[in-house]
C-alpha cells in the first residue's frame, strides 16, 4: 500500500543539468525508447482506426478497412451531422455536465471529512471502521439498483437530479476515502501538532495546513470520479429521469432498435469521448502526483 | 475533392447547431388544444367520447422504442387521443426497456402504460408483481373483443384475467430474395418445403465456387444474440408438427426435449448448419452467431446470397434507396410449408399493459385497442414498418407493400396463426436458455439433442 | 418550489445544481463549526466528521449487500427459503462453471500483464524526450468508456470470409501475412482472451501512470549507485527498479483486480456472454435483468465478494503493517 511522497526534486536543476543526471541514471537506450514509441502507436491504433470509420461513408464502412482511405480516401461528415441534429444531443450535454460537476464535488467533500477523522483522531475501532469502509468497494452497483430506487420512490426523489447525485456520489465515497485518507496520513504528524499547539482547532488546521497540500490528491480522485461518471450508463438509466438524460443514454439510443443506424455509433463515441479526453489531458499532471502519494512509505 | 466535401460538412453541422439551440429556445409546449372547437372537431372526436374528459390528466407510457425517428410515430398516434380528450401523454423509450421496467415496478415507480414486447414477459410481471398489473377496463375489453381475433384477447392475459391491449403485430413467416435474381436464373417462388431445399441444391450446383451460396443469416443482437435462431426453430415446429403439438411445446406439456422438438431443430440444421447452404456472403456456418441480425440479408444486395428469413420488419434494414416490393430490389415470399394446402403463419406483436388504476390511464389503454388509434398509428408511420392486426384497420394506410401483405396473411381466414413461442415461454426459456443454447448449437456445434436437453433442464418449475 | 426537484430550463438546472454544491458545502461547514468547540467529548468530532459519509456508505452499499446475500438462498420470488439450492445450481451446472473459470482467467490475466506491460513501458519511456507524448497515448484508453473500447475493439476483430475484403484490421493484418482470416470472437478459449485484450489495453495505462510515478520517485543516488558497481539493464531493472516500486505493484494490482472483477460491459457489448465467453459481473446482470433470475444474480454476486474478499484482507494486512511501521 506504500508509496513514496517525494516527487520533486529538492532544487530546480538547469536543463543541460537535467539532461546530463537524466542520460547517466536513464535505464534505457535510444533504441528502447523507439520500441516504445512503436508499442504507444500500437495502442493507439485501434482508436485511430475507430476515428477514421466515424468519417467514412456507411457504405465504405461495411465494405472496405479504414485503411484504405490511405489509397483512396473519400471522407464525410454526414455520421457526425446526424448524431448531433439528434433530438435532444444538446441538452443531453448540459445535463452531462450538471449531474458530473456535484457528482465530482461533493463526494470530494464528505470524504475530506471523513478521513481526516481516519487519519488524525485517534479512536477506538478506527482500522476497523476503515477496513470496512475499503471493503465495500466489493459491492457491485448492479446490486443496488432496486435497493435505492426503492427508497428514492418513497422519499418522492425518483427521476431527479438528486438521486443521480447521491448515487454517484455512495459509489465514489469508498476510493474517495481511501485515497484522500492516505494522502492525508503522509503529511508529517509534527505539522499538525505545531499547528495544535499553537491553538489551531481542527478546522484551523484543515483549512489552512492540509488542504493546500491535499491538492493533488483531491484532483486525482477528480479526474478518476469525473471519467467514471461521465462515462456512466447504468446509473442513469435507472435513476435519471428521460428528461435528464445524460449524453451515453442519448448515445446508446442512435443506432435505432433494429441497429438500421449503426454506422453512427463510431460518431457517437467520438462526441460522448471529446469531455473526458480534454478533461484528463489537461489534468493528467495533478493525476500522476495524486496516486504517487496514494500510499505511505514503504 | 474530399476536402471540399468535408468543408461542405462542417457548413452544415455548424448550421445543424445552430437550429438545434433555436428550436431548444422556441420550442416547448405544445400549442394547446383548440379552445375553438368547430364542428369539424366534435365529429373527428365522436368516438372519443366515451372516454370522457380528462383535461388536466397526464398519462405516462413507457417503451422499449428509443431512438427519434422510431418513437415519433409512437408519439404522434397519441394526438387525436390528447385533441379529444385533453389528456397529455408523456412518451419515454430505453432500450434497456426489458431491464428497466421489472426494476421500476419492483421499486415502485412504474409507468401508467407499457409496451409488452412478449406475453412471456406480461405473465412473469403480472404473476411477480401481485397486484402491480392491473387488468384492463371494460371500454379496452370491449374493443379488444370487437376489433380482435380471439387469440389476441388470449395473447394478452394471464390466468384467466385480461390485461393487455394489442399495439403492434408482425409476421414472420417470410423468406426475402431479390425479384431480378431470381427472374434472371429462371428461379421460381417455391410454394413447399421440397421445393425450397430443391431450389437450395440447385443454387448449390449454379455455383460451384461457393462464393454464392443460397441462404444467408445472422443471430447476433447483442445481449438477445440467437433469437433468430428461435424463430427458425419455431417456424419448422409449426410445419413439422402442427399447431396441436406447437401450443403443447409452447405451454411445456410435452418436454423441450421430445423427439419431436428435436427432430425439428435438425431439420433446421438441414440449413443452418450446412455449410453449401449458408452462410453467402459472409463465410462459413459459425458466422451465422457473429453477423447481426441488422446485417444477415444484406449479401442479397450484392448477389452472394438468395434466400434470408426474416419477420416482416426487415424492411427496415434495406437501407436508403433499396425498393423493397413485389417488382423492386428486394421481396419475400411465404415460407412454404410441407404441403402447399397448409398455410401456418408465424408472428409477433407487442402489448399496452397498465400499472395505475386510474380513469384516464384505462382510457388511454382502451384507446390503443381502438381502429382509431390503429388508423391513426398508421397515418403517423408515413415510412411503414408497422400494422396491427385490428380488423378495422384500413389497409390502403399501409404504405408498405410487406406490411400490406402481412396484413392480409393476418386477415386470411385459411391461415393458422401463432404467435413466436419464445415469446410466450416463461422468460428464463424465451429469453434465456433457447436464445443461448440455439447461439451454442450455431457456434459451438452442439447436437440437437444435447441444446433440447439443456433447454429443458432450465424451464423453472412451477 | 417544485423546479428544485423538477427544473424545466437550463437555468433552472443549472441553479438546483450550484444549490445541491453548496448544500454539501453547508453540511460540511455546519460539521466543522460545530465539532470545533473545545472540550467537547471526543466521539462527538468523530461523528461528525465520519458520520455522513457512513451513513450514506450504509445506505446505499452495505444494505444492499445484506440485501443480496439474503436473497441468494431464497427462491426467485423471494417467498421460499431454499438454503444453499442456488449455489448448488450454479456449481453443479455447465455453463455457470465455465462463467467461473472465466472469470478467475480474467483476475489472473488482466490485472497481471496490464501491470507488466504498464511497468516495462514506463522504464523504457522514462526520462527520454517522448516521454510525455508517449505516456499520453498509452493512457487514453482510460478516458474512454467501456461501451466506447468495445465499439473501438469490435472493429478490429470484425471477420469477413477470405474471399472479400476484410474491414477488421487483425484479419487484414492476417491475409497480410499469407493466413486465414479467423473468427476472434467465436471460438472458445481463444475468444476470452481476445476479451482479456481489450480489457488489458484499457487498464495499462492506469499502471503505467502510477508506476512510472514510482520510478521517477527513486532516489537518483540509489540507481547511481548500482550502476557503479556494474549493476545494468535487464538486472538493474529486476534487481533495483521493481523492488523499489513493490508497494506501488500491489496498488496497480489490486485496483486492477477489482476493477475487472466488477466490469460487465466488456463482455456484454462485445459477445453478450455468448460462446462461452461470460464472466460473474456479465452472467449477474444477465440473470437479475434480462432472465428474471434474481435469485440466481444474488448468488453469483455472493460468489463474486468472495472472490474479491482475498484481495481486500491482503490489504488491509499490508495497512495496518506500514501502520505499525510508523
Amino acid at each position: 500500500m506504500s508509496l513514496d511522497t517525494r516527487v520533486e526534486t529538492p532544487r530546480k536543476l538547469t536543463r543541460k543539468e537535467q539532461r546530463a543526471v537524466d542520460s547517466k541514471t536513464r535505464l534505457s537506450s535510444p533504441a528502447a525508447s523507439i520500441i516504445a514509441v512503436l508499442i504507444a502507436i500500437f495502442w493507439t491504433v485501434p482508436t485511430a482506426g475507430l476515428l477514421i470509420t466515424s468519417f467514412r461513408p456507411a457504405a465504405d464502412v461495411r465494405r472496405t478497412g479504414w485503411w484504405t482511405v490511405f489509397v483512396d480516401p473519400e471522407f464525410t461528415t454526414k455520421n457526425y451531422v446526424d448524431v448531433l441534429g439528434t433530438s435532444n444531443v444538446a441538452d443531453s450535454f448540459f445535463n452531462s455536465f450538471i449531474i458530473t460537476i456535484p457528482a465530482v464535488l461533493i463526494p470530494i467533500m464528505l470524504a475530506l471529512l471523513a478521513a481526516y477523522a481516519f487519519a488524525w483522531i485517534d479512536f477506538r475501532g478506527r482500522n476497523a471502521l476503515f477496513a470496512f469502509v475499503f471493503a465495500l468497494q466489493v459491492v457491485p452497483i448492479q446490486v443496488t439498483l432496486i435497493p435505492l430506487l426503492s427508497q428514492y420512490v418513497q422519499w418522492g426523489l425518483d427521476g431527479t437530479f438528486w438521486t443521480v447525485w447521491l448515487s454517484h456520489t455512495i459509489f465514489g465515497l469508498p476510493l474517495a476515502i481511501f485515497l484522500l485518507h492516505n494522502f492525508m496520513k503522509e503529511i508529517p504528524r509534527s505539522l499538525i501538532e505545531a499547528a495544535r499547539v499553537d491553538g489551531a482547532g481542527h478546522v484551523r488546521v484543515f483549512f489552512q495546513v492540509l488542504l493546500p497540500l491535499l491538492v493533488p490528491a483531491i484532483a486525482s480522485f477528480a479526474i478518476f470520479q469525473f471519467l467514471w461518471v461521465w462515462n456512466d450508463l447504468l446509473v442513469a438509466l435507472v435513476f435519471a429521469g428521460p428528461e435528464y438524460s445524460p449524453i451515453t443514454r442519448v448515445i446508446a439510443t442512435l443506432s435505432g432498435s433494429f441497429g438500421s443506424r449503426w454506422y453512427l455509433l463510431a460518431a457517437g463515441a467520438f462526441v460522448s469521448m471529446v469531455v473526458p479526453m480534454v478533461v484528463f489531458l489537461s489534468l493528467q499532471r495533478y493525476f500522476v502526483r495524486g496516486l504517487l502519494a496514494g500510499g505511505v512509505k514503504g | 475533392m474530399s476536402q471540399a466535401r468535408i468543408a461542405r460538412g462542417l457548413v452544415v453541422a455548424a448550421s445543424a447547431t445552430a437550429l438545434l439551440t433555436l428550436a431548444a429556445c422556441s420550442g416547448g409546449t405544445p400549442a394547446p388544444s383548440g379552445s375553438a372547437s368547430s364542428a369539424a372537431t366534435d365529429e373527428k372526436c365522436a368516438a372519443f367520447k366515451d372516454y370522457g374528459d380528462l383535461t388536466g390528466k397526464t398519462v405516462t407510457i413507457f417503451t422499449s422504442i428509443a431512438s427519434d425517428s422510431e418513437a415519433k410515430p409512437h408519439i404522434d398516434s397519441y394526438k387525436p387521443f390528447e385533441e379529444c380528450t385533453g389528456a397529455t401523454i408523456k412518451y419515454e423509450g430505453s432500450r434497456d426497456f426489458e431491464a428497466q421496467l421489472p426494476v421500476r415496478i419492483k421499486a415502485g415507480n412504474a409507468p401508467d402504460v407499457a409496451y409488452i414486447p412478449q406475453p412471456g414477459l406480461l405473465q412473469t410481471l403480472v404473476r411477480d408483481n401481485a397486484g402491480k398489473v392491473i387488468e384492463a377496463g371494460d371500454l379496452a375489453v370491449k374493443n379488444v373483443e370487437t376489433y380482435y381475433d380471439p387469440a389476441w384477447k388470449g395473447y394478452g392475459s394471464v390466468d384467466g384475467k385480461f390485461y393487455a391491449v394489442p399495439v403492434g403485430a408482425n409476421v414472420k413467416s417470410f423468406v426475402w430474395y431479390s425479384p431480378k435474381m431470381f427472374a434472371d436464373k429462371g428461379y421460381t417462388i417455391p410454394t413447399t418445403w421440397d421445393e425450397m431445399i430443391a431450389l437450395s441444391d440447385k443454387i448449390v450446383a449454379d455455383n460451384p465456387s461457393g462464393d454464392v451460396k443460397p441462404w444467408c443469416a445472422g443471430i447476433e443482437s447483442g445481449g438477445a444474440t440467437g433469437w433468430p435462431a428461435t424463430d427458425w426453430i419455431e417456424d419448422i415446429m409449426l410445419r413439422v408438427n402442427g399447431p396441436e403439438v406447437y401450443d403443447q411445446w409452447v405451454d411445456h406439456s410435452i418436454a423441450f426435449n421430445d423427439p419431436k422438438v428435436v427432430a425439428a431443430i435438425d431439420k433446421a440444421g438441414t440449413i443452418l448448419r450446412n455449410d453449401k447452404y449458408v452462410n453467402g456472403g459472409l463465410g462459413g456456418v459459425k458466422t451465422i452467431a457473429t453477423t447481426s441480425f441488422t446485417e444477415a440479408g444484406l449479401p442479397i444486395l450484392d448477389g452472394a446470397c438468395y434466400m434470408h428469413r426474416q419477420a416482416s420488419f426487415y424492411q427496415a434494414n434495406w437501407g436508403e434507396g433499396v425498393k423493397v416490393g413485389e417488382d423492386g430490389d428486394v421481396w419475400a415470399f411465404y415460407l412454404p410449408s410441407i404441403n402447399a394446402d397448409q398455410k401456418p403463419v408465424l408472428g409477433g406483436g407487442e402489448f399496452a399493459a397498465i400499472f395505475a388504476d386510474r380513469p384516464e390511464v384505462k382510457a388511454f389503454q382502451a384507446y390503443l385497442a381502438s381502429p382509431e388509434w390503429s388508423n391513426a398509428k398508421a397515418d403517423a408511420t408515413p415510412n411503414g414498418g408497422w400494422l396491427s392486426a385490428n380488423k378495422k384497420l384500413d389497409i390502403n394506410k399501409l404504405v408498405q407493400p410487406v406490411d400490406k401483405l402481412s396484413y392480409q396473411i393476418l386477415s386470411d381466414p385459411k391461415a393458422v396463426f401463432r404467435f413466436d413461442g419464445s415469446d410466450l415461454m416463461p422468460s428464463a426459456v424465451g429469453a434465456g436458455s433457447f436464445w443461448k443454447q440455439m447461439t451454442d448449437w450455431i457456434a459451438l456445434g452442439k447436437s440437437s439433442q444435447d441444446v433440447a436437453d439443456a433447454i429443458e433442464k432450465s424451464w423453472p418449475a412451477k | 418550489m417544485l423546479w428544485l426537484l423538477k427544473p424545466e430550463t437550463l437555468p433552472e438546472k443549472f441553479a438546483v445544481m450550484i444549490l445541491a454544491i453548496l448544500l454539501f458545502a453547508l453540511v460540511m461547514g455546519l460539521v466543522l463549526a460545530v465539532v470545533d468547540r473545545p472540550k467537547l467529548p471526543k466521539w462527538v468530532p468523530v461523528a461528525g466528521y465520519l458520520g455522513p459519509a457512513v451513513l450514506l456508505i450504509t445506505f446505499g452499499l452495505l444494505w444492499p449487500g445484506m440485501l443480496t446475500i439474503k436473497n441468494s438462498f431464497f427462491s426467485r420470488t423471494g417467498a421460499d427459503f431454499v438454503g444453499l439450492e442456488n449455489y448448488v445450481r450454479i456449481f453443479t451446472d455447465e455453463t455457470f462453471v465455465t462463467v467461473i473459470i472465466n472469470t478467475l482467467l480474467w483476475v489472473a490475466f488482466v490485472p497481471t500483464i496490464a501491470t507488466a506491460l504498464g511497468l516495462v513501458y514506463a522504464v523504457l519511456v522514462d526520462r527520454t524526450r517522448v516521454e510525455k507524448f508517449a505516456k499520453t497515448l498509452i493512457f487514453l484508453p482510460m478516458a474512454i468508456s467501456m461501451v466506447g473500447a468495445s465499439i473501438i475493439w469490435k472493429f478490429v476483430y470484425e471477420y469477413k470470409p477470405a474471399s472479400q475484403p476484410q474491414i477488421g484490421l487483425m484479419n487484414q493484418v492476417m491475409v497480410w501475412l499469407g493466413l486465414e482470416p479467423q473468427q476472434w470472437l467465436l471460438n472458445p478459449p481463444l475468444n476470452t482472451f481476445m476479451l482479456i485484450m481489450v480489457m488489458i489495453w484499457i487498464q495499462a495505462g492506469f499502471a503505467m501512470t502510477v508506476l512510472s510515478a514510482a520510478i521517477k520517485a527513486i532516489p537518483d543516488e540509489i540507481i547511481e549507485a548500482a550502476k557503479v558497481d556494474g549493476v545494468t539493464g535487464m538486472k538493474l531493472f529486476w534487481w533495483v527498479t521493481v523492488p523499489s516500486v513493490r508497494p506501488a505493484i500491489v496498488v496497480v494490482l489490486t485496483t486492477i483486480a477489482m476493477g475487472t472483477l466488477k466490469a460487465f460491459d466488456v463482455v456484454y457489448t462485445m459477445t453478450g456472454g455468448n460462446f462461452n465467453t461470460s464472466i460473474i459481473a456479465n452472467e449477474f446482470y444477465i440473470q437479475s435483468f434480462n432472465q428474471g433470475q434474481p435469485q440466481i444474480g444474488a448468488a453469483l454476486a455472493v460468489i463474486l465478494f468472495v472472490m474479491i474478499a482475498p484481495i481486500i484482507i491482503y490489504n488491509v494486512r499490508q495497512m495496518r503493517i506500514s501502520e505499525g511501521e510508523r
